[in-house]
């Protein structure tokens, strides 16, 4: 294209107005990401302009924390007074000067009347790359407004890193005990909000489409029976088809229409299927012959499941296909270890397993086994951890963790190690990260 | 006549009259002597009065019998029920029963067989170490077990439920071997029926 059509693009694109119907604008394609040079192994430095408007310093903050908490980018802050907000003022705009505070990358957003308008500037180009018109749905600040904004972000890092972000997401857990109920929290903290009113929930696990959680419910006759939860009207449904005796950690397979669970009776305990909303029968996938098998986990393509299983004598490891044929250890004794490995949780994009080891001061430590090789690499060391639970960028993981005294839920980074505390309140734990809630 | 012939008949006459009088004051006077006791008697020879007495005294003396036996029977009956309802502990991540608790688990056999109208429920739960959902199957692992030595004497199994609550229902909550030690359980609850037939024995084992 000629120079002289890259700037009439440009001009374009910043006047760009919301269009009557309301649908997004997106100037470019899709599928092209604004390509930013930077070192890999480093983050792209992006500066995130102050926001006009009445909830303009709500949205720059949800940006930036949302940036930081994707350990993709290093969030670069200039907030003292006279600092320029106007790229595009003078003949080259301000680009040099943000250029000098290691920006790569601006991003420009002004409310518009149906949502957000933003604009990504390329500072090394010093021209806008790319722009788009976002809705922002729900009262400013409300738990439905800060979701609209967090799918705001993780699209924004899509463009700049080529890795959608993990803001719009959320973390189902479980509080307390005798009587622990189901709570979803927002990525970053915020808005924790009961699902339902069981106490005694369980094992929370979601839907493929975050629609509905799977739990199980212990009660004061013992433990357990499964019900699916719908998010949208809080009512649960119980699977009648688990029928008596220990039914507990429930998942949906990849296609939502099959729930595998734990079932134990008389003698062990087997991993069972049955369709989780229509009507069908209980049937059986392993046979453990008197051994305990339990904690399953899809494979993210549905075939194969990753579960822990007694029958070494103590808790492994173990796969095999998603009927339960060729199960084979995965999980083997390290130096160090004391034997007892368990709650296996596949990450999205099918390349590794997360799990937690007992060491022998008796504290679990997490680790993750890759399928290819089956090294191991541990990732915590502080405190007892378990019940990792993958993010959908298969690179972020949610668990429980006693390193600050309480049981409390951590984001840890499994690349840097970064960690974060997420909830506040102890006796947490149980957390089951969603997918992607927004579009 | 004479005046000295007198004075001697005078004299013997009082004198006389002196013993005379004096013989009839010793004579005795005849004593009051009750009737003796009528020793227990043959009914025929019972009347009514004496009836009731007799029969009151065999009714509280019964009722002493009664009130002990019924004593014994009570604790018979409070010594089964503890016997069944006694809880057993575990070693850390095993599920095999101990010999402690073979001893209690051998004192529930007798009072389930002699009693087939009751049923049980065994509860099998957890420390807090350990996989809160790998737990859940631990404490079902237990519960299980204790069934099985049960049905293995003879007991029913049809009587016997078994469930798990796994670390979820602690009895308490420090972080201490001292308290991990009492949560390793199985307890035992009665759903139906009741101990109604005990050895009741006056030595006890």
């Amino acid at each position: 294209m000629t120079r002289l059509s890259w700037v009439a693009l440009s001009v374009a694109a910043i006047m760009l107005a919301p269009c009557e119907r309301g649908v997004a604008q997106d100037s470019l394609s899709q599928a092209v990401r604004i390509g930013l040079r930077y070192d890999p192994g480093s983050k792209p430095g992006v500066l995130v302009l102050r926001v006009p408007g009445a909830n303009g310093d709500s949205i720059r903050a949800i940006l930036q924390r949302d940036f930081d908490y994707g350990d993709r980018i290093n969030v670069v802050a200039a907030d003292e007074a006279g600092f320029p907000d106007a790229p595009t003022a003078g003949r080259n705009g301000n680009y040099p000067v943000y250029a000098r505070l290691g920006a790569l990358a601006l991003v420009q957003a002004t409310p518009t009347a149906a949502g957000l308008h933003v604009a990504v500037h390329d500072v090394a180009q010093a021209k806008v790359a790319r722009v788009k018109d976002f809705p922002l749905s729900g009262a400013p600040n409300s738990r439905e407004w800060r979701m609209a904004v967090h799918a705001i972000s993780d699209e924004l890092e899509l463009w700049i890193t080529g890795v959608r972000g993990i803001a719009a997401t959320r973390i189902a857990y479980v509080q307390g005990k005798q009587g622990s109920r189901l709570y979803v929290v927002d990525s970053d903290g915020a808005f924790p909000t009961p699902v339902g009113d069981h106490a005694g929930a369980l094992s929370p696990s979601w839907h493929p489409r975050g629609t509905h959680i799977a739990y199980s419910l212990v009660s004061s006759r013992g433990c357990c029976q499964i019900f699916i939860a719908d998010l949208a009207t809080g009512s649960a449904r119980q699977i009648a088809a688990v029928g008596n005796g220990l039914n507990t950690t429930p998942v949906f397979a990849p296609d939502a229409a099959v729930i595998v669970y734990t079932h134990g009776e008389e003698s062990g305990t087997d991993l069972f299927a049955t369709t989780a909303f229509e009507r069908g029968p209980a049937r059986r996938i392993t046979v453990g012959r008197g051994t305990d098998n339990t904690t399953p986990a899809f494979s993210p393509d549905g075939r194969r499941l990753a579960f822990t299983s007694g029958r070494l004598g103590h808790p492994e490891i173990y796969i095999s296909d998603a009927d339960g044929t060729n199960a084979e250890l995965l999980t083997s004794y390290s130096f160090g270890d004391q034997n007892y490995r368990a709650n296996p949780d596949w990450s999205p994009d099918g390349r590794l397993i997360a799990f937690q080891a007992q060491q022998t001061d008796g504290r679990f430590q997490l680790n993750t086994i890759s399928l290819r090789d089956r090294s191991v690499k541990q990732l915590t060391s502080e405190g007892s951890n378990e019940d990792a639970s993958w993010a959908p960028d298969s690179r972020h993981l949610i668990f429980s963790s006693t390193r600050t005294g309480t049981k409390q839920l951590f984001v840890i980074d499994s690349e840097s190690g970064r960690w974060r505390q997420l909830t506040r309140n102890g006796g947490v734990r149980l957390p089951a990260w969603s997918p992607p809630l927004a579009r | 006549m004479h005046r000295a012939s007198r004075v001697p008949t005078l004299v013997a006459l009082t004198l006389a009259a002196i013993v005379g009088l004096q013989a009839c004051r010793r004579k005795p006077t005849p004593e009051v002597v009750p009737a003796p006791e009528p020793a227990p008697a043959p009914t025929n020879s019972c009347d009514a009065a004496c009836l009731r007495a007799r029969e009151d005294s065999a009714n509280r003396a019964r009722e002493a019998t009664e009130r002990e036996a019924a004593e014994r029977r009570r604790a018979a009956i409070e010594a089964a029920h503890s016997a069944v309802t006694a809880t057993i502990y575990f070693d850390y991540d095993r599920s095999e029963i101990t010999d402690e608790s073979r001893a209690k688990l051998d004192a529930k056999v007798p009072v389930l067989t002699q009693n087939t109208g009751v049923r049980i429920r065994i509860a099998g739960h957890t420390d807090s170490r350990g996989s809160d959902e790998y737990n859940l199957a631990l404490g079902q692992r237990r519960a299980a077990a204790a069934k099985r030595y049960l049905t293995d004497r003879g007991i029913d199994g049809g009587r016997i439920e078994i469930v798990s609550f796994g670390e979820e229902r602690p009895s308490c909550s420090d972080d201490a071997e001292s308290c991990w030690s009492q949560n390793r359980r199985d307890e035992f609850e009665i759903t139906a029926g009741e101990i109604t037939s005990v050895q009741v024995s006056s030595t006890s084992r």
